[in-house]
């Protein structure tokens, strides 16, 4: 008899288990569509946040005075603990603010979490929403719907020391295989020098050598995706960056751990003739030793002229489907990522508008903008729009892949095929 | 109501406070793990965007079908079996010492260990990282290393974490042998001296058996700590190391699942680390009983 006592009361266990869930909260969207009271924004905390609260306080000013009893609450969230914030937000919507800022890698997962609203039809509506740069648009789309609106782009491009070139005799490199020679003779004539500072955790670095050789990260659409990093041209494109990790450019023990901040740190120190870093790195690297002895290209693809296709990272602004101000919100949501604040955002903080119009005015104002502003028209690409992309990016699924590579525990094709499935079980638990 | 039962129930009333203490402080979240561990729970079942559904063991064999698991498992146990002999060697050795010497040096290393103890794990990884970096750090410079990378091997990485490791717990045990071994009646040890005992045969047959319950506390204590080291993987080996070979259970935990708002996997995670712990402690335990000491 003790067998099925045993049994039963596993059975009991079992029962009360199934029984008791784990707590959810009820983020249904709000029916209520207040057209008066305190709308709740919170956007995020930057190094150096004084003129972006700035731009920021002069919409909100006008926002309230067009619209009779509202009053605009604006938070500056920090960067490093945003994911926390964004996550108690979606679990009480009550202490969830109306509006936020969020990065665009970041999309697809706070939609599928329940936490944005729908504002597709007020998208279409809006007369400068034309005008928005294609890989931004798509930064905003989730399965054919649109979560919010872009606040500003950033993409990368390729920093050369003026002097060394000059010293050496070199020209920017045209090509993806000139730019690979030109790393190597810059490292033998001055071997305290990187040539190409590269990173094998610096994902976004490496991406623009996949898309160039005419690979992708996955392919599919609304929802369903499957990985592509293992097909032919994406592993010439792995191939070509992780051969990079030589000790005639940048040796493998030291290079192989380093992330995207790294490289740039060592190109601001003087320690690399060459580095990839975006439009944002460009105050780091004035501020560094380099300051008025580098240059900007676009980072050459693999026929001479073109553009490597970069990745259009950023942010977008949103709604919350927790919002009892509808209406209030998405029109607070279209004053904040409209031309004019992209415009003067750009003059405070240096973030490239989503706007193409609105670029090229700035490109004109300020030159170390245009190599971005190129990268940017010769199109751009962006991560896979669904939930799981920021597991595999928690994963470090791109990072294991080249480290695999570049430290030889792996060749090119068992590193992409093992990146690859697990890119697919991560796609196939989101559904 | 009878004196018998109110006597029967006395103890239990004396006991309430802090079983309710402890049960609302650690059976309940335990409790929670294993609740979540059998469910599918991301981010989009906590914030209500989709329904929660439960797996059976599903989370469970995700795991334990991972072939990286299991490597991360056996690195983990060799790491920390490492770490715990070296923090135990380090700390007995330097407590014996402490008895030994005059009151100058013994308040130096004191001072000296106190100061390990109290920093924090992350500052403490930041400086070991630091003094070993290739471009920078003084280490290479003294040995004469040139620009050697000293977390680019798998072993030399852990080595380098290990001392971290031992270096920041070795104190909690050279105090508390220290302590012990103040406890011990001098006569038993001039005893042993008269008799022509050498140092280390002290140690061995007179200290070690008397220090057994404290010897005890302090390996469990050792195990437990050094089984579920985060920190100093994550800040030292930048996550994991190179294509994640120095990942251990912990930061394998929360880069598979924390930080991608898994909680079902971690938690299932979490649950084995937990079985894994008491099942050493309890062996260890009845190893220990069966050599005949009571606690």
């Amino acid at each position: 008899m003790k067998l099925p006592s045993r049994l039963a009361a596993l059975l009991a266990a079992a029962a009360v288990v199934t029984a008791c869930a784990p707590q959810t909260s009820t983020n249904s969207s709000s029916e209520k569509d207040d057209k008066s009271g305190t709308l709740r924004v919170w956007l995020f905390q930057e190094v150096g946040n004084k003129p972006k609260e700035k731009v920021v306080d002069s919409v909100v000013a006008a926002f309230e005075k067009a619209h009779k009893g509202t009053k605009v609450d604006v938070e500056y969230i920090p960067i490093d603990t945003r994911a926390q914030r964004v996550k108690a937000a979606f679990n009480d919507p009550k202490s969830a603010p109306d509006v936020m800022e969020f990065g665009n890698t970041d999309t697809a997962g706070y939609v599928k979490d329940g936490g944005l609203l729908d504002v597709t039809k007020e998208f279409g509506a809006w007369s400068e929403a034309k005008d928005t740069d294609p890989t931004a648009k798509t930064s905003v789309t989730v399965d054919g719907k649109i979560y919010g609106a872009p606040f500003y782009v950033g993409v990368r491009a390729l920093y050369y020391r003026t002097d060394v070139f000059k010293d050496l005799g070199l020209e920017p490199p045209k090509t993806m295989a000139e730019l690979a020679t030109t790393a190597r003779r810059i490292r033998a004539a001055k071997p305290d020098l990187y040539g190409l500072v590269v990173g094998g955790a610096y994902t976004y670095g490496a991406m623009p050598f996949v898309w160039a050789n005419g690979g992708e990260l996955a392919t599919g659409k609304n929802g369903s995706y499957a990985s592509a990093i293992e097909s032919a041209d994406a592993q010439k494109g792995v191939k070509a960056y992780t051969s990079l990790f030589t000790d005639d450019n940048c040796p493998a023990a030291k290079c192989a751990g380093m992330g995207g901040n790294d490289t740039i740190t060592a190109f601001a120190a003087g320690k690399a003739g060459m580095a990839i870093g975006g439009d944002f790195s460009h105050t780091a690297v004035e501020a560094g030793k380099v300051k008025g002895e580098y240059g900007v290209v676009p980072l050459p693809g693999v026929t001479a002229g073109s553009i490597a296709p970069a990745f259009a990272g950023g942010n977008n602004i949103g709604v919350l489907k927790s919002t009892s101000h509808r209406t209030l919100a998405v029109d607070l949501m279209e004053q904040l990522t409209s031309k004019k604040t992209q415009a003067s955002m750009f003059d405070a903080m240096g973030f490239l508008p989503t706007f193409a119009d609105v670029r090229s005015q700035v490109a004109a104002k300020a030159p170390y903008v245009k190599p971005f502003a190129q990268t940017l028209a010769a199109g751009t690409k962006f991560v896979p729009a669904s939930p799981a992309w920021s597991q595999i990016d928690s994963q470090l699924v791109l990072p294991t892949m080249l480290q695999e590579v570049i430290s030889g525990k792996k060749d090119v094709a068992a590193a992409s095929k093992e990146a690859a499935k697990k890119m697919n079980a991560a796609f196939s638990s989101v559904g | 109501m009878n004196l018998r039962t109110d006597l029967r129930w006395t103890p239990w009333l004396y006991l309430a406070p802090a079983l309710i203490l402890l049960g609302g402080l650690l059976v309940y979240p335990i409790y929670q793990l294993g609740l979540i561990s059998f469910f599918h729970y991301t981010q989009a079942q906590v914030s209500g965007g989709e329904p929660t559904t439960f797996e059976g063991f599903g989370n469970y064999t995700e795991l334990f079908s991972d072939s990286e698991f299991w490597q991360v498992l056996l690195a983990t146990v060799l790491f920390a079996s490492a770490c715990v002999v070296s923090t135990l060697a380090v700390g007995c050795a330097l407590a014996v010492l402490l008895t030994r010497v005059r009151a100058v040096p013994r308040l130096a290393l004191m001072l000296a260990a106190l100061g390990a103890w109290a920093t924090p794990a992350v500052t403490g990884s930041t400086v070991w990282l630091f003094l070993f970096d290739p471009d920078f750090g003084p280490v290479n410079r003294v040995l004469g290393l040139g620009d050697h990378s000293w977390t680019y091997g798998r072993l030399s990485a852990f080595f380098l974490v290990l001392l971290e490791v031992v270096w920041c717990s070795f104190p909690f045990v050279m105090v508390t042998v220290y302590a012990g071994i103040r406890a011990v009646p001098s006569e038993v040890l001039e005893a042993a001296a008269l008799d022509g005992a050498s140092q280390w045969r002290i140690w061995r047959s007179v200290l070690a058996p008397m220090l057994r319950p404290i010897l005890t506390v302090v390996t469990i204590q050792s195990v437990i700590w050094d089984f579920k080291v985060f920190t100093q993987i994550y800040v030292m080996t930048n996550g994991g190391g190179i294509a994640g070979q120095n990942l251990v259970l912990n930061v394998y935990a929360y880069q598979q699942a924390f930080a991608s708002s898994q909680y079902g996997l971690g938690s299932a995670v979490g649950v084995v680390m937990l079985l894994i712990l008491l099942a050493v402690t309890l062996v260890y335990l009845r190893l220990l009983r069966r050599q005949g000491e009571e606690l």
